[in-house]
């Protein structure tokens, strides 16, 4: 279904289907020009999980962790990442990897690091998550 | 507005398959990134699962002049591998293994995440609002250096 919407988005619409290019689009206003596609793709992605939910029958969880700190932290993180990086998992990872770029293979490569290196660090070594 | 309705569709799929996949379980998403821990390997297949597809369509994509709705397709993707790339993208994995989310699924989880998918996302937001300040402040150090 991920690679669906990648798919869709691309040959119907012309756009490389990135999460955090989209959102982050809107909010340093640098993709001002189309924030009405861009609101519409971002209140799908709200949407329809909300509408699936319900009459998905595995309980869905996302087990976020209670601690405020580690949640902030980290969603600075992510936001100032992905937008220097210019990409994430959908923009870098998937559309990028799918069409052999250079720079989306090396991102996947360093984000997996990064991740990799901070559940060893986090969760092995503090035990905070 | 047929250019919206595709928008809503695209991401309603994007977020449908986040959801089905896991990819919104912070658990496992954690569980895939501890490669020297108790890993899970599935959330490999679903990357696999979403590469196969698109690469496909970047095929097609190569054989046409425009996309569906009439706008051009995307051009060729840049080589350089700079250290915005770079420490952009170990940022982002720090903050993806800390807490496991990552863009798209913050938004997707969004009406059932509680205040904790809440507090991430402004934060991711705030993070968002302050990137091309930080990424100026990066460029200057870089040619500093050099």
């Amino acid at each position: 279904m991920i690679g669906a919407a990648a798919s869709f988005y691309l040959l119907g619409s012309g756009r490389v289907m990135g999460a955090s290019g989209i959102i982050g689009g809107l909010v340093d206003r640098s993709g001002w020009s189309t924030w009405a596609e861009r609101l519409a793709f971002i209140a799908g992605l709200a949407v329809v999980p909300a509408l699936l939910k319900p009459v998905y029958n595995v309980p869905v969880v996302t087990n976020i962790t209670d601690n405020l700190f580690a949640i902030v932290a980290a969603g600075l993180l992510v936001g100032i990442g992905t937008r220097v990086a210019n990409g994430c998992t959908s923009g870098h990872g998937v559309c990028g990897i799918s069409r052999f770029s250079i720079r989306g293979m090396a991102a996947t490569v360093f984000y997996l690091i990064g991740g990799g290196l901070a559940v060893i660090v986090f969760r092995h070594l503090f035990e905070v998550i | 507005m047929l250019r919206n309705i595709f928008g809503f569709i695209a991401g309603g799929l994007f977020g449908a398959g986040l959801l089905v996949s896991g990819m919104t379980n912070t658990r496992k998403v954690q569980g895939w990134l501890d490669i020297f821990g108790d890993w899970d390997p599935t959330l490999a297949f679903v990357l696999g699962g979403a590469i196969l597809p698109t690469a496909i369509a970047w095929n097609i994509a190569s054989r046409r002049a425009k996309a569906m709705l009439g706008n051009p397709l995307p051009g060729k993707p840049g080589t350089e591998v700079d250290h915005n790339l770079m420490l952009g993208s170990l940022m982002f994995g720090a903050g993806w293994g800390l807490v496991g989310l990552c863009p798209g699924p913050a938004v997707a989880s969004i009406s059932w995440g509680g205040i904790g998918g809440l507090v991430f996302m402004f934060a991711m937001l705030a993070g968002m609002l302050v990137a091309p300040a930080f990424r100026a402040r990066l460029n200057a150090v870089a040619t500093a250096i050099r």
